[in-house]
């Protein structure tokens, strides 16, 4: 989303009242020149150490402004981040325990191929770098209350939640009987390698697999009866790639409340080319033409949208995308993140998409 | 002035037989007062035009990046830190200098954040950076209009009809005349009177001008609609004078009437600086004004010959250009309005070498000149026209 506020709190008398002295701006909009972390509507985060991780993955320590209110081990944040002067937001998994003594949240950054947020943040995000952060969100925690044996399978950046729930326990105490399974192309690209290491041998109850698939092959999960033979036993965490988390899917068919996996699906892109079926709000999706900008094309299916120059200049006809991409109609570029505010009358379809209509 | 530009027959690009036809057709200026007769374009060289300023603003939209957001947050950050630096020299107003020294910052701040920043935010030039605190639809600004009304009377009606009498509601505001194509009535023997006014006034005129209540007599626009909208702007008064008239002088003490004063005079001298320089954009001698008959069928090329023809350039310093929000670049931000303001000065140069090409006039001088034009202009409208020549249309 576009326009993002951190949750709602109840304005002091005080705040009310420097508010007069600062309308139509808000105090916090002449403190962030001094502390950009205060603020109230918008909640945000200083890069106040880098440590790289691999050749491609960097741990990114942030100390988040007023508003972060912590998170559960295995949740993630959703982070916003100029890169060449445009926001972008990306979600990213918190690899630090919960609840740490200094404060601080920590992301593990891989930088994907052609991935223009990842590399950023992962080689271009120095110390003292400002984000812009959402609460923590995710249902793929480890159970409140104690549990029994567990299995971890990760791959890739897929390790950074489970991490954060290592940590998370290895900080309570003795670990409790788990066991991880860990793909990486080599070893040189394992992320937290040592910490891993060192925490297999700090604590017996917990079974460390290490797989370099350039020169193991990939982890069939047909493998697990001899590598984790009471593997229907444990609670099973899985992170990875797509294909991962299907193969986890059928594995654990028969008992799928065992299995937790975090998904991360991309938003959809537009395959290129132009039209495709736009909702307006709730409506049903309207096939639009080519040619056919999303202002005339809701008008003609009968929705009330706005409108202004109808040329591209007033800007009086945006509305929120919600999901998929628009095609610019002047000049073809195909464009547009979830929560971009579109100038329907200069924008055409470019695919399956779905805009937000006034309310009113 | 009028002109009459080439007929509004879109040709295809592709059919021949059609080009050839248009092309005949020629652009014949109305001399009613100096005409450009430098504007004898061809259908088909409109459209090339078109094309061509099309490129450059393709070229600055793809080259836009971490320079332009630093620019535009550096200016913001300064316009702050200098309103805040004003208003705490004016706690002091009871001594002259403090006084002075506070009302200029204060003033230069309010200028700023008018022009510069309030003004080309509003117009999503920085839309592009998705920065919810610095957006079109978030963007709130330091003068009684509000937003919302503002961005529909000047994003859409100014800037879609720049300069056509009867839709462009900047010619004149609703009380100046300011082109031949009004009709002369006695009340305009107070030209001058009204100019000096709403030049003094000047937030109050737009925003009471944003509120287009002769709409609701000719049924284009609803009572309960103007209500809703003076509710909104009421809100958007109360807010703005209890600032800068109650509560900050209040906060004063004693030093109540010199921070006062120090408001007012800011917000006077912004109101007369921003009406000299937006003035001086449409309507010093060499731009024309247009008639709603002229935009019937309009090409994308007619459409920037228009906005070239009814716009005005100032000259001066990068400061000067910074002061006027580089409205001093009126020619520049008319062919593109939701371009970066600081890319203005780099495409300036271009557009007018354009101009030259094309044989049209790139209308340019210092501030002075130009609106000493503008107040003889008005100065002249204010009498009836000495002889009536029918009005000519294209």
């Amino acid at each position: 989303m576009f326009f993002r506020v951190a949750s709602p709190r109840r304005p002091s008398r005080l705040l009310a009242a420097a508010v007069s002295l600062t309308t139509p701006l808000l105090p916090e909009d002449f403190v962030s020149l001094v502390d950009p972390l205060w603020s109230t509507t918008a909640l945000r985060g200083r890069v106040v150490e880098v440590r790289p991780e691999t050749a491609r993955a960097t741990t990114l320590r942030i100390r988040p402004g007023r508003g972060w209110t912590g998170h559960r081990a295995g949740q993630y944040v959703r982070i916003g981040v100029d890169v060449n002067g445009v926001r972008h937001w990306r979600t990213y998994s918190l690899s630090g325990p919960e609840s740490p003594a200094d404060g601080c949240l920590t992301v593990t950054v891989q930088a994907q191929p052609d991935g223009v947020v990842s590399g950023h943040l992962a080689h271009s995000a120095p110390v003292g770098t400002i984000v812009q952060l959402e609460p923590a969100d995710g249902d793929f925690v480890l159970p409140s209350t104690a549990s029994g044996p567990l299995l971890m399978i990760t791959a890739g950046s897929g390790i950074t939640p489970v991490m954060a729930m290592l940590r998370t326990l290895a900080a309570l105490g003795p670990l409790p009987d788990l066991v991880l399974l860990h793909s990486a192309p080599t070893a040189a690209e394992v992320i937290f390698n040592d910490e891993l290491r060192a925490l297999a041998e700090q604590h017996p109850s917990a079974r460390l697999a290490l797989r370099h698939t350039t020169t193991e092959g990939r982890l069939d999960l047909a493998e697990l009866d001899t590598l984790c033979p009471d593997w229907r036993e444990r609670e099973a965490f899985v992170c990875g790639p797509t294909g991962l988390l299907d193969a986890a899917a059928r594995h654990w068919a028969s008992q799928p409340d065992r299995l937790h996996v975090e998904r991360f699906t991309p938003p959809p892109r537009s395959a290129g080319g132009s039209g495709g079926a736009v909702s307006y709000g709730s409506a049903d999706p309207v096939e639009v033409d080519g040619g056919t900008s999303l202002l005339e094309a809701g008008e003609a299916a009968g929705v009330l949208l706005p409108s202004g120059c109808r040329m591209g200049i007033c800007f009086g006809c945006v509305l929120p995308l919600r999901e998929g991409q628009v095609r610019d109609l002047r000049t073809g570029e195909v464009h547009g993140e979830p929560g971009d505010l579109v100038q329907t009358c200069i924008s055409g379809a470019s695919g399956a998409a779905r805009l937000d209509t006034p309310t009113t | 002035m009028t002109i009459t530009l080439p007929d509004r027959v879109t040709p295809a690009p592709t059919d021949k037989t059609t080009s050839n036809k248009t092309a005949e057709r020629r652009v014949h200026p109305v001399p009613s007062t100096p005409a450009p007769e430098a504007c004898d374009l061809t259908a088909a060289q409109v459209e090339e035009l078109g094309r061509r300023l099309d490129e450059i603003r393709d070229r600055v939209i793809a080259s836009r990046g971490a320079d332009d957001a630093a620019y535009i947050r550096r200016v913001i950050s300064t316009q702050r830190k200098l309103e805040i630096a004003g208003r705490a020299l004016l706690f002091a107003g009871i001594l002259p200098p403090a006084w002075l020294a506070g009302t200029t910052l204060l003033s230069i701040a309010k200028i700023l954040e008018n022009m510069e920043i309030g003004h080309n935010v509003l117009h999503g030039q920085w839309d592009w950076m998705r920065d919810p605190k610095i957006h079109s639809s978030t963007w709130e600004w330091d003068l009684v209009s509000d937003a919302k009304s503002w961005k529909h009377s000047h994003n859409y009606m100014h800037h879609t009809y720049t300069n056509v009498v009867g839709k462009d509601r900047d010619v004149g505001y609703g009380i100046l005349r300011l082109s031949e194509e009004q009709s002369w009535r006695p009340y305009y023997l107070g030209n001058p009177v009204y100019n000096f006014l709403l030049s003094l006034f000047f937030q109050w005129g737009v925003a009471l001008h944003d509120l287009e209540v002769e709409k609701v007599a000719s049924g284009e626009k609803s009572k309960a609609d103007v209500w809703r909208q003076i509710k909104g702007i009421g809100r958007k008064m109360r807010r703005q004078f209890t600032k800068d008239y109650l509560v900050f002088p209040a906060l004063a003490g004693p030093f109540f009437l010199p921070v006062l004063a120090g408001n007012a005079t800011a917000n006077l001298v912004r109101n007369i600086w921003s009406h000299a320089v937006i003035f001086c954009g449409h309507f010093p001698d060499g731009t024309v004004q247009f008639t709603e008959e002229q935009l019937e069928g309009e090409t994308r090329g007619q459409w920037y010959l228009r906005q070239m023809l009814g716009s005005a350039n100032l000259d001066g310093g990068p400061l000067f250009h910074l002061m006027t929000g580089n409205l001093s670049f009126q020619i520049e931000h008319h062919l593109f309005p939701d371009l970066p303001s600081n890319r203005y000065s780099e495409i300036a140069p271009e557009v007018r070498e354009l101009c030259a090409e094309y044989g049209l006039p790139y209308t340019t001088g210092s501030l002075g000149t130009q609106y000493l034009q503008v107040l003889k202009k008005i100065n002249r409208l204010a009498l009836p026209p000495k002889h009536v020549t029918p009005r000519q249309i294209g």
